[in-house]
């Protein structure tokens, strides 16, 4: 066969209105899902930019030309040059060498809040609403009482309390972002849990444990992937602030909101200080708000478009 | 709208909200629980904080027991709790007052920032939301979900600094940070704690002019936030309001264009808008700290942080909890307006 | 309540009536070449779903969504050509000339406000009175769709009336301001078959007492013969045949007997019913058909 036959024989496959196995249909629906999101031109644009993102994390050793750490007093606050893409600081230090390895630090957070947040709050959630009762009732009113704090804050007072860096901050962060995705899987939960098929499963003798791992959660997972897309940039907002107050890595971390912070003394003549990290901070949250929109409109399509 | 506040729906509404209020209080019972526990998760010694390390052995032993710091955790917890109610927040250690007191020095400037800013948010987001979703696809709409998308990505301290930096260094169109000029600081008695309300009593016009200035860009900083989401929101439950089929109906009926967008249909969305509003607001609670770092604004967003980098712990948790009050007190007005105005919520 | 009709004053004419929607797919007829032509009395409209029944009513009173394209040789009401007219004086025309009863008064009414101000703002809309001379209109209204107190309905919401009761209330909203022609788009489909009669009824009476002309969107042929003068049968936007309600049953036409020969008899034979074979060859009907009897 040809390329261009075996192209069109898997395109068949994927797009048969008679699929013969359940991993055939679902590769079907994702290829549909796949084609509408390209659709989306600004999606695909937040997409690249969080893959470039990535990249760059990976590879920060290849793309810095300097060393982000290294200080330089003769070459302080230099100007955008050809020698110095963004400047340097007011330590001398090559700022975009700086940005490039504090995405780093960015998808650091990213990763590590989307990884304990999530699952936690998916967990809270469904055996919340699955069980219902007195165990709904007070993880409910656990969940309400984190959400009755403005996020921000109760970041502060954590960090506060465990005192400034890095990790101190990623807990804190993820302790206040957790109660949404509950939230969102409870009421998921609610409305699958009168389904004939969980009372098939029930049954068949499934007990709880198996019942929400393998059945609930799974249908949890759509809303939950856009939400967490979306809030992502909230979460790289607020660490950022936590950053600009110097809660967060410490110096000379090249963490993007404290690298804003630094150069506040330098507003008047120097804007390349602030506009530079500030610039990287808003393209990164605008990508992940525009990849969540467009996944939002694939997964999710009661949306406001 | 007069006729929705019938005696009978205003009782049924209370005793309803009543109800809502035997939940917000556990909800405080459990925002003063975990301000406890982060209070006793700092690695500080809370009493070398209070005499010093160079206190004697006795002194050391008389201020812990003083501190109550010798008592079961639940003992402390209640005692804590009472405290509380009591408006005890105890002292700061950087001003040496008491944190209620302090509070109540700095809260109205946090106050006079998100309340001007909620304003802006809905005086221009929620028409701005309306044209959006009455003209979708327009020019008008684009530039709205623009605005919408912009206000969800920048970073408010950044976008703070940018401002300073075009409209106070480069153009010098605005003032820079502060209430008021450093000249003219100190000099008005604080009767309200509003800058401005405190210059028309005491007649120093002068001063009022520039405080006015003053608070014309951390305002709007706060306030494109807040219309930003504003108007997205409104967008979003306008376009779902016109679908229905009671605007065909008042179409039909021959109702003007224009009272059926913004009476019929504005009109339904009014609802759910007063949920938003309060969202909106405590939001903005959250971005008043980092704009009072950025503009040097005297409130409570800008004790926390200083209280913060000072270790102050007992001004960053009652800075905390009296936040977290706030922000349960405006939802629990949101729900009891959404029962007096939705005929439906029975 | 069959009358014959004087064909000399035309209420409604409407001529080679085309609208269509975009969709992805291409451009979507929803009617084709429809014309009729109507004087005080009732005709019926009758087709499946998606034979361009409700939407032709929506395109005589010029509110279908803007996206979608309207065409007709003439649209003439009470000697107005209505596609001449500007949005005001269309407006003008909407409540006062032509009104519309919807299906469901679940949707159709406005759940803010009390069903007593909803009437009263369709008066206030085309009469300049006092609230009070608009109440009492209202009132008046309220006890014509027989409702046995006005007064305390007056101040009900939407979701407190029953389905039966909350489209009478929408007849009275739409008949208050003294419309010349009516159309009900399946103004019974939403109810329970004892509150149909009732409110079928109801329309019937008022119709006749204020020599209204009635429009009578449906899907259910059974029904609209019982109700009306005339039958307009329509299929994928097409009028296949346009009959009297009295001779119904000697109707020849195709589909027309398909429809009828569907519906169950209590005294008929115990043989299953025949299923309805469409052809497509319906929809390519010669255009310009203006029958009328």
């Amino acid at each position: 066969m040809t390329r261009k036959q075996k192209i069109q024989g898997a395109r068949a496959w994927l797009l048969t209105d008679t699929p013969d196995s359940a991993f055939q249909a679902a590769a079907g629906r994702f290829y549909l899902g796949l084609l509408e999101f390209f659709h989306n031109r600004l999606a695909v644009v937040g997409l690249l930019i969080i893959l470039a993102l990535i990249t760059t994390a990976i590879f920060a050793p290849q793309i810095a030309p300097f060393d982000p750490v290294a200080t330089d007093l003769a070459n302080r606050l230099q100007p955008l040059s050809a020698h110095h893409w963004f400047g340097t600081d007011e330590m001398g230090r090559d700022i975009f060498s700086r940005i490039v390895w504090g995405s780093r630090l960015t998808l650091y957070v990213i990763i590590l809040v989307a990884v304990i947040a999530a699952p936690v709050g998916i967990l809270v959630g469904t055996v919340s609403g699955y069980f219902g009762g007195s165990i709904d009732t007070v993880l409910m009113r656990i969940t309400d009482i984190f959400l009755a704090f403005p996020k921000l804050i109760l970041a502060l007072a954590f960090v506060a309390a465990l005192g400034p860096g890095i990790e101190n901050a990623i807990i804190a962060i993820s302790i206040t972002s957790w109660p949404p995705y509950a939230r969102i899987a409870r009421a998921e939960t609610l409305t699958i849990r009168n389904s004939d098929f969980i009372r098939a499963i029930r049954l068949q003798g499934a007990g709880p444990l198996r019942i929400i791992t393998k059945h609930i959660m799974p249908l949890c997972l759509s809303s939950l992937i856009v939400r967490v897309t979306l809030d992502m940039a909230g979460i790289i907002l607020t660490a950022a602030g936590l950053g600009f107050l110097g809660l967060g890595a410490q110096p000379p971390s090249p963490e993007w909101g404290a690298m804003t912070s630094a150069g506040r003394s330098f507003i008047l003549d120097q804007w390349w200080l602030i506009t530079m990290p500030g610039t990287a901070i808003f393209v990164v949250s605008l990508a992940f708000n525009l990849l969540g929109d467009g996944l939002r409109e694939v997964l999710d399509p009661k949306s406001d478009s | 709208m007069l006729q929705m506040l019938t005696r009978r729906r205003l009782l049924k509404a209370t005793r309803q909200t009543l109800k809502l209020l035997v939940i917000v209080s556990t909800t405080f019972f459990g925002l003063l629980l975990i301000t406890f526990l982060i209070g006793r998760v700092v690695p500080i010694d809370p009493v070398l904080a209070v005499v010093g390390d160079k206190a004697s052995p006795e002194v050391y032993e008389k201020a812990r027991l003083a501190m109550g710091l010798h008592l079961p955790l639940w003992q402390q917890f209640l005692i804590y709790i009472n405290n509380v109610l009591h408006g005890d927040l105890g002292v700061s250690v950087l001003t040496a007052k008491p944190v209620t007191e302090d509070i109540r020095r700095v809260f109205p400037a946090t106050i006079e920032l998100a309340v001007t800013a909620t304003c802006i948010g809905v005086l221009v987001g929620i028409p701005l939301g309306v044209f959006s979703a009455v003209k979708r696809d327009s020019f008008l709409d684009h530039v709205t979900r623009v605005i919408g998308l912009l206000g969800y990505s920048l970073p408010i301290f950044w976008l703070g600094l940018m401002a300073l930096m075009v409209f106070y260094a480069q153009l010098d169109w605005l003032p820079g940070p502060g209430r008021v000029d450093v000249f003219y600081e100190d000099i008005v008695e604080p009767v309200t704690g509003i800058m401005i309300v405190d210059c028309i009593i005491a007649r120093e016009w002068e001063i009022m002019r520039n405080a006015i200035w003053h608070v014309i860009l951390p305002a709007s900083l706060l306030g494109y936030y807040s219309m930003a989401y504003l108007s997205r929101m409104t967008r979003s439950f306008m376009i779902e309001q016109l679908r229905q089929e009671y605007i065909l109906t008042a179409r039909v009926k021959g109702v003007t264009e224009w009272k059926v967008i913004w009476v019929h249909a504005l009109g339904n969305c009014a609802i759910p808008l007063i949920t938003v509003v309060a969202l909106s607001f405590g939001g903005l609670l959250e971005g008043s700290v980092l704009t009072e770092t950025v503009f040097a604004w005297p409130g409570l967003g800008l004790y926390l942080t200083n209280s913060l980098l000072n270790a102050d712990m007992n001004a960053v948790l009652g800075a905390t909890i009296v936040v977290g009050s706030i922000f349960l007190g405006v939802n629990l007005l949101s729900d009891f307006l959404y029962k007096v105005a939705d005929p439906r919520a029975r | 309540m069959k009358r014959s009709d004087s064909m000399d004053n035309h209420l409604l004419s409407v001529k080679n009536l085309c609208v269509s929607f975009p969709s992805p797919k291409g451009a979507v007829d929803a009617v084709r070449h429809v014309s009729f032509a109507m004087g005080r009395e009732k005709i019926g409209i009758v087709g499946e779903s998606g034979s361009g029944k409700s939407v032709t009513g929506r395109a005589v009173l010029r509110l279908l969504p803007p996206y979608a394209r309207v065409t007709a040789g003439h649209i003439i009401y009470q000697g107005r050509d209505l596609q001449s007219l500007s949005e005001k004086e269309m407006r003008g025309i909407r409540g006062r000339g032509i009104s519309m009863v919807m299906q469901d008064p679940k949707y159709s009414l406005n759940p803010v406000r009390t069903v007593g101000r909803q009437i009263r703002e369709a008066y206030e809309i085309n009469h300049t009175v006092s609230r009070h001379e608009a109440r009492r209109q209202a009132l008046e209204m309220l006890e014509a769709v027989r409702i046995r107190n006005p007064e305390q309905v007056y101040h009900l919401y939407p979701h407190e009336v029953s389905g039966g009761m909350g489209q009478r209330i929408m007849i009275a909203m739409m008949l208050v301001p003294k419309p010349g022609l009516l159309i009900a788009d399946e103004p019974t489909s939403a109810l329970d078959v004892t509150v149909q009669l009732q409110v079928l009824a109801i329309l019937d009476d008022l119709v006749s007492q204020r020599g209204m002309g009635l429009i009578f969107i449906s899907h259910d042929l059974e029904l609209v013969s019982s109700f009306c003068d005339r039958i307009i049968i329509m299929y994928g936007g097409r009028i296949m045949e346009v009959v009297a309600a009295d001779r119904l049953h000697e109707s020849s036409h195709p589909y027309t007997r398909g429809l009828l020969n569907c519906l169950p008899k209590i005294d008929g034979d115990r043989k299953p019913l025949p299923t309805l074979q469409r052809d497509d060859a319906w929809l390519e009907q010669p255009e310009n058909q203006e029958e009328v009897i």
